[in-house]
Parts: structure tokens; C-alpha cells; sequence
């Protein structure tokens, strides 16, 4: 049974469509990754799993819990740390937890609030009120919150976003941690290296689209392990070593071009033609593929 | 049973922690009102035979005071939860619809009734009063706070701004509260704002209520009674069914 099962949903605000017929699964135990530019409607997608927005049409089901029919059983297994930084200024952070914990139904929830402290480094902070408390801190609460009831599926919109480096170590050791122990986890983030290192498989959305849905390991290969980038400091590429090029259809007036190298044994043959053609080099790099040249290589792609 | 006891609490709660302006303010404006209305009108008007005016006002400050306060309960809770966005934190949780309706009504209740006991408590010294039927005075507070609490939550769930939530309580609750005979009996007026003041529904909570004290009142009580149940049931219907729609809260 998966995760969280995205099936056939669109969504469309007056005439922008968020979501056209999106459809998903997300594995039990997986560290998910959901990546995309500013408006493809990542955050649409959350709420509606998380049952803050209702889809047009579509189903979304949590372990087989529909998100709408069964929306209580699906929201207990769900935690959803959201992307405003939001806070109930009445309480301290101590009384916000055991409400969140009341919420769902749990009882003298201490001992699992004290360990959610301990662990996103919250407990100094215990009695102080919610106003009181820095943006970073604040965004450790938001963190604690969702993970008051263990919720065994975790999702997390940009929970780094503007936040200090201690704090997205703190929050990701603690993240893997719960992935290790079982829960399944999908984050959103614009810090591609962070989806690089954490998530197992990644989707990535443009337009309210899936434009690709594959392992990490995956993705990264599809461009073709390094690339090796040459400027010339005269005349032009030879015809002969044009399919090696990552953007053909660039135009270039700086003479920079950027060939796809999957063998190392490659560079040679590659440097062997510009000798043979009386092509002189200014500058060369050969440099590992990344996420962070995949997405822009799938988001450019349609173009 | 966790979840509700929960939101009531924590309603309870962000009421209690700014008691001054939440329950303190509302008894000493009632005291106000009380003082100037009493002075003034003490020696002109007597609304029913044998009851003093400021006897006669006494039960219509506190009704005023218990509808009030019970409106602004449940709609400023919930505008300031939506504009704030830590509403997100119970829309993500198993409550259901009726989980929400009842405690923030219920909580609403509270906090209006409190008011309405502290303006008795206070009020009381300054006039002679008789409590001819009990019931009725409990009967008409709790059904009243049970409806303007509705209304509060009506009025939080469909406003977006604070701006609108201010149009519906002065335009709205405030004209409604005072026009409903407060300050006096509708008998004493022109047949035709007596018949406009019997389309008011608040009429029938302050006369029901002010029947329980006196054993006078403009209708019969068994009549507002049965009025303003079905008025609860009307606006708890739509409450409720907002709730569940999830209107303007899940977009």
C-alpha cells in the first residue's frame, strides 16, 4: 500500500490551472522529494493532500485513507509542517504542543513533546511565549507540531527556507532519523542540494505538470554523468563533436561550449579533434552532473 | 472526546489570558450604561407597574452583555486564527464539523454568560429585582449566547478582513441588540417600529429573558421561547454545514 496515492487531480483557481491530472505514489519509507519552480503548484499539492484545499477532481488517500471520505484516519497519519511561518500568539510553546496533541485525540503526550524538544533543540524554550521566539525557532515549533501525534507520513513545505545553517542540520538529522525508524517523508524545497543528499526518488513539477518522476540516482544519470566545458579562444566547434553538446541550440558568442562526457576516456578523443582542427584552448572544466543541472536541463526542456 | 475538550480549552484559554479586555471592559461599560441611563431616566419612565427603571434595565444590560460577548468570542477567535493563519494547525487535525461548532459556541457561550453574571453581580445593588420564574432567565441567557456564539462563528467564517467583521457587528449585532428593547419596551412604541421590532429576533431573547425577573413581558414567553429555538436551529444548520462544506476555510 503506498504512502500517499495521488490520483488523476487537477485543480484550477478562476483560470489558472494549478494542477492538471497529477497522479503519484508515494512508497512507504521513502524520502520523497517534490521539486519545481515558484508556481507549479507544489504547495497546491500538498494541500490538497493534506485536506487544506479540495481538489477539482481526483483522489488523494493516505495508507488507503481517502483524504476526503475518510479525512479524519487520514489526517492522524499525516503531519504537515506548512510554509508560512504561523504561530498562535496566546501560548507558550509547551501549551501549543499539548494542544496540537489534544487535537488529535492524545492525552499526556509529555514524554514524545519533551523528545520533539530535545531534538529540534526546543527545550530552553519551553515556557516562552510564541511571540517571543526568533523566525528560526519558531520554525522549529512549526516542525514540533507536526510531529506531535508520530504521524507515520511526514510532509514538509520548504521547512528550510530562510533558516541558519545549525538549524537545517538539527532539523535533518532528526528527519533522517524518523525515515530510518519507518516514517515515509516528502519535502519541498528550492535548495536542490538538500534534495540531492536526503531524497530517494524526486518528482518534479512545472505547470501543474509531473515532468519527471524517477530515483535520484536516476535523474542525475539521464545527464550523462560530467560535462566537460571548453572555451575556445578562436574559431568554432567542429561539426564532428556537435551531438556532444548539452545545448545544441544555443547561440554562442563566447565561444563556451558545454559537451556531455559519459567515459572520462572521452576527454581525450574530445581534445585530440580540437588539436586536429588547429583549435586552441583558453579554458576547459570538466565538472560532475548534479540535480541542480538536471532541473534546469527538464525545466528548460519544453522550451 | 480528546480533540473537542481540547479546542474548547484552548478557546477558554486565549479568552481568559486577556481577561481585562475580555470580560473586565464589558461589565464596566454595562455599569456605565446602568449609571447615566438609570440617572437620567429613574424619575420619567416606568415601563412596567411597580418596576423601577433601572429594575426594568438591569435584565436588559445583562442579555445585551451575554449576546455581545458570545458574538465577539467565536468571531474574533476565528478572524484572527484565519488572518494570522494558525488556523492551519486545527484544519490539519481529525476534528471534525461538529467538533468545531460545538466548542467554539460553546466556549463563546462562556465567555458571554461569565460577562452576563459579572453585570448582575454588579448591577444587582442598584436596583430592586424579582426573580419570578428562574428557568426562564437561565432558559433565554443559554439560548441567546448559544445563538449570537452561532452568529459570531457565521460572521468569522465568512468575513476575510477584520474591516468586514466590524460592518456585520456594528451594522449588524449592535443596532439589532440595542433596537431589541434594551432600553425599553417595545409596547412604549409607534405600531410600526413595534411590528419591525417583533422581525427582530433578539427581541424575543430580551423579552423572555426580562420575563423570568418580572413576570412581564411584550409576548407571551412560551411564544419567544419557541421563536428563538427555531432561530438557534436555523443558524446552527448553517454554521454547521459551513463547517463541513469546509466555505472559505478549505479553498
Amino acid at each position: 500500500m503506498s504512502a500517499i496515492q495521488i490520483r488523476n487531480v487537477k485543480k484550477r483557481f478562476g483560470s489558472l490551472q494549478a494542477l492538471g491530472d497529477v497522479s503519484l505514489d508515494i512508497q512507504q519509507g521513502e524520502f520523497f522529494g517534490l521539486l519545481g519552480p515558484n508556481g507549479a503548484g507544489k504547495t497546491t499539492l500538498i494541500s490538497i493532500i493534506a485536506g487544506l484545499s479540495h481538489a477539482d477532481s481526483g483522489t488523494v488517500s493516505i495508507q488507503g485513507h481517502d483524504v476526503v471520505t475518510d479525512y479524519r484516519q487520514a489526517r492522524r497519519l499525516l503531519g504537515v509542517v506548512p510554509q508560512e511561518l504561523v504561530f498562535d500568539p496566546f501560548f507558550t510553546v509547551r501549551e501549543t504542543l499539548r494542544m496540537q496533541s489534544g487535537y488529535f485525540g492524545l492525552h499526556n503526550n509529555d514524554a514524545w513533546i519533551d523528545e520533539v524538544m530535545h531534538n529540534l533543540d526546543l527545550t530552553g524554550k519551553a515556557d516562552s511565549n510564541m511571540r517571543s521566539l526568533s523566525g528560526g525557532m519558531k520554525r522549529r515549533v512549526l516542525v514540533a507540531q507536526a510531529l506531535v501525534h508520530k504521524p507515520p507520513v511526514i510532509m514538509l513545505d520548504e521547512p528550510t527556507a530562510g533558516v541558519d545553517v545549525e538549524l537545517r542540520q538539527t532539523l535533518w538529522k532528526f528527519i533522517a532519523r524518523l525515515n530510518r525508524e519507518g516514517h515515509t517523508v516528502v519535502l519541498t524545497t528550492h535548495y536542490l542540494e538538500e534534495a540531492q543528499a536526503l531524497c530517494n526518488r524526486i518528482a518534479m513539477l512545472k505547470l501543474g505538470q509531473v515532468v519527471a518522476l524517477d530515483s535520484t540516482a536516476a535523474l542525475i544519470k539521464r545527464i550523462s554523468g560530467s560535462q566537460l566545458v571548453v572555451k575556445l579562444a578562436e574559431g568554432t566547434l567542429p561539426v564532428s563533436l556537435h551531438a556532444l553538446l548539452s545545448h545544441p541550440d544555443v547561440v554562442n558568442a563566447e565561444k563556451k561550449y558545454t559537451l556531455r562526457v559519459t567515459d572520462p576516456a572521452e576527454v581525450e578523443s574530445i581534445l585530440a579533434r580540437l588539436r586536429e582542427a588547429n583549435l586552441k584552448i583558453e579554458d576547459m572544466q570538466l565538472h560532475q552532473a548534479d540535480l541542480e543541472d538536471v532541473f534546469i536541463q527538464i525545466m528548460d526542456g519544453g522550451k | 472526546m480528546t480533540g473537542f475538550n481540547t479546542l474548547f480549552y484552548k478557546e477558554i484559554l486565549r479568552f481568559w489570558k486577556v481577561a481585562t479586555q475580555t470580560l473586565t471592559a464589558p461589565i464596566v461599560t454595562a455599569m456605565l450604561y446602568l449609571l447615566i441611563f438609570g440617572h437620567v431616566l429613574e424619575e420619567h419612565v416606568q415601563v412596567f407597574p411597580g418596576v423601577s427603571y433601572t429594575g426594568f434595565l438591569v435584565p436588559g444590560l445583562v442579555m445585551m452583555s451575554v449576546l455581545q460577548n458570545s458574538f465577539a468570542n467565536s468571531s474574533s477567535s476565528l478572524i484572527q486564527s484565519k488572518i494570522t493563519g494558525n488556523l492551519v494547525f486545527i484544519l490539519l487535525t481529525p476534528l471534525s464539523h461538529w467538533e468545531m461548532f460545538g466548542a467554539y459556541v460553546l466556549a463563546a457561550m462562556v465567555r458571554g454568560l461569565a460577562v452576563g453574571a459579572g453585570v448582575f453581580l454588579i448591577t444587582v445593588w442598584f436596583a430592586k429585582l424579582s426573580f419570578v420564574a428562574p428557568i426562564w432567565i437561565l432558559l433565554f441567557a443559554i439560548l441567546g449566547s448559544a445563538i449570537l456564539a452561532t452568529m459570531g462563528l457565521l460572521a468569522g467564517i465568512w468575513a476575510e478582513k477584520f474591516d468586514q467583521l466590524a460592518a456585520f457587528q456594528n451594522f449588524l449585532i449592535v443596532p439589532a441588540t440595542f433596537l431589541a428593547g434594551v432600553f425599553y419596551s417595545v409596547h412604549t412604541l409607534p405600531p410600526f417600529w413595534q411590528a419591525i421590532s417583533h422581525v427582530n429576533p433578539f427581541f424575543y431573547m430580551i423579552d423572555g429573558f426580562r420575563y423570568g425577573f418580572f413576570g412581564h413581558s411584550d409576548v407571551p414567553p412560551y411564544t419567544s421561547f419557541a421563536i428563538v429555538s427555531l432561530f438557534f436551529l436555523i443558524v446552527a444548520t448553517i454554521a454547521v454545514s459551513l463547517l463541513k462544506s469546509g466555505y472559505k476555510l478549505r479553498h
